[in-house]
């Protein structure tokens, strides 16, 4: 009963998405920017909530309550410091500076848009091939959660292989259609089916245990839970609790498919409102989802077999229908987050690699072809890779969030101090990787500094290295400063 | 005169930032109407951060990174 009631649902959303993706392709002309970008011309829904489920959808329903269950609600304050603030103020810091630039010079990648203005192809690569480095274990995990996820719901009647098969057979149907408009709209049902449940989730486990009061009354019965009404523990200490707000904050701004979405609004009323109305709508997600963790733990609840709480609590509390909707729900948010990722990741390949390096003078709808074609060896080697899910790989896509960190404040001195040189950013970029790539793989580099982790210092060290280096260079002639400065910016 | 307004929403945007998480109630525990009073402060900060957000969408958007904004007022 319950699985065919998720299997149906699964199957619905991905209908109606393939529905939502050919109107989405029928509107669509046959270029590149358009394809990547929807042409720059999202409203505000749309904007908000494509990357809020960009952002948020598989790690606020699965990761978060698992976090908040064991560690306590402090993870709340995490969260809504790392997503609420500080990727809200870099929205404004990086992003409306990017969407400005990406207006005037069209460009449609953060490397093409560092390659213009320090003139420089192997910059623009830099930048690209970075970004895929991380991002392409990533996808990888997404795609084992995926398979995983459908094998353990079926009782092994879907194998891992075929799973994550279809569902990467899915997905490039899908993006190779549908393309960024469709995607966005996708997203925008989805983050609004993301709130609407969560918030219908968080009301009936209340209902049932009987309200506010006596949910968290149950944290301070339990030795387990004695702890969590106590704002810190020994998990959250001050530098870790802004170690990882910081280097998650500054990482999600630099992932491919949260920093290609700075490009996409279609006037700065846009990108006012969306700024403005983020941390509450950050807030409005985390508060009932963790809570719900939280909740878990004080009721006494096991983790069970498939290591998320979020379905126990609502096979507990909800009926099945309900608790397999928000099930369904969150693997779907899973695929999605996913699509919009193997997007991005064909774009940085497709204009910062393959255009400048192999085949410098394409037109835009040959472009677009290989867009397209981008996306389909893109996702066909991160499921190869998936079958075997090697252990440098995982370990990688672990450490995705803070690896993007490292390339946040070298490009935020790009963009607002002119005596940046080439040399500071490449060796500020090329420098803070080698020091966090080093921290992971290398144990002899101890994997936090007084409390601090070693990609906050990491990102500490790119700024040094981008100084200091920039300091001791000269710009070169052919450099485009004035294109960052010097003119107006204003419409 | 655009670069003191500068540095003031820079302050203010540390500010909000820092006290998301309020440090003075470290280690308290009391609870009212049912969740951490800790988490309420947290709930109501996100919410006055929004409304700092919303006026400085009207009144400072584009300072520091627009020449013209922040000289004119």
């Amino acid at each position: 009963m319950t699985l065919s009631i998720q299997l149906g649902i699964i199957v619905g959303y991905l209908l109606l998405a393939l529905v939502v993706g050919l109107l989405a392709y029928r509107l669509t002309e046959r270029t590149a920017e358009d394809f990547y970008l929807a042409s720059r011309t999202v409203g505000t829904v749309v904007l908000l909530f494509t990357t809020f489920a960009t952002l948020l959808s598989a790690f606020t329903f699965f990761a978060g309550p698992n976090m908040a269950y064991e560690w306590g609600p402090e993870w709340i304050l995490v969260m809504g410091l790392m997503d609420g603030i500080i990727f809200a103020i870099l929205w404004y810091v990086i992003g409306y500076k990017q969407w400005l630039l990406g207006q005037r010079y069209d460009y449609v990648t953060l490397g093409e848009m560092l390659g213009d203005r320090f003139a420089s192809r192997r910059l623009r690569g830099l930048v690209a091939g970075i970004s895929l480095v991380w991002l392409f274990p990533y996808v990888m995990l997404q795609q084992v959660g995926a398979g995983t996820a459908l094998e353990a719901l079926t009782d092994g009647a879907v194998p891992y292989a075929i799973g994550a098969g279809l569902i990467t057979l899915f997905m490039i149907l899908y993006v190779v259609v549908a393309g960024f408009r469709g995607i966005a709209w996708t997203d925008t049902l989805q983050g609004a089916f993301m709130l609407v449940t969560t918030w219908l989730a968080f009301g009936w486990v209340l209902v049932a245990v009987g309200g506010l009061e006596t949910a968290t009354g149950t944290l301070g019965d339990s030795p387990a839970t004695a702890g969590f009404l106590a704002l810190g523990s020994a998990n959250y200490t001050p530098q870790w609790m802004l170690s990882t707000a910081i280097t998650i904050g500054f990482g999600v701004a630099m992932f491919p498919q949260v920093n290609q979405r700075f490009f996409v609004a279609s006037s700065k009323r846009v990108v006012k409102r969306s700024f403005a109305l983020w941390p509450i709508l950050c807030v409005l997600l985390f508060v009932p989802s963790f809570l719900l963790g939280v909740w878990a733990q004080g009721l006494g609840l096991e983790m069970g077999e498939s290591g998320n709480i979020l379905p126990v609590i609502l096979n507990e509390y909800t009926p099945v229908w309900f608790a397999a909707i928000v099930i369904a729900g969150a693997m779907a948010a899973m695929m999605s987050s996913s699509d919009s990722m193997l997007l991005s990741g064909s774009s940085y390949f497709t204009r910062d690699l393959y255009r400048p390096f192999v085949e410098a003078d394409l037109s835009d709808r040959r472009e677009d072809l290989i867009a397209r074609a981008g996306v389909v060896c893109f996702a066909v080697a991160t499921f190869l890779a998936s079958l075997y899910n090697p252990a440098t790989l995982f370990e990688l896509g672990d450490a995705a969030f803070s690896g993007f960190a490292q390339l946040a404040l070298p490009i935020v001195l790009a963009l607002y101090w002119r005596g940046t040189t080439r040399s500071g950013l490449i060796a500020g970029i090329c420098g803070s990787q080698a020091f966090y790539l080093s921290s992971l793989f290398f144990p002899i580099l101890p994997g936090s500094y007084a409390g601090w982790t070693s990609g906050v210092v990491g990102m500490l060290l790119g700024v040094v290295l981008t100084v200091v280096i920039s300091w001791a260079t000269t710009s070169v002639v052919e450099d485009r400063r004035s294109r960052y400065f010097d003119s107006s910016m204003g419409d | 005169m655009g670069r003191l307004k500068l540095v003031g929403w820079g302050i203010i945007g540390l500010v909000l930032a820092v006290f998301s998480i309020p440090w003075f109630l470290w280690g308290n525990e009391t609870v009212v109407a049912g969740l951490p009073i800790w988490l309420w402060w947290h709930v109501g900060w996100m919410v006055l951060t929004a409304v700092v957000f919303w006026i400085f969408t009207k009144r400072a958007w584009g300072i520091g990174i627009d020449p013209d904004v922040g000289d004119s007022t």
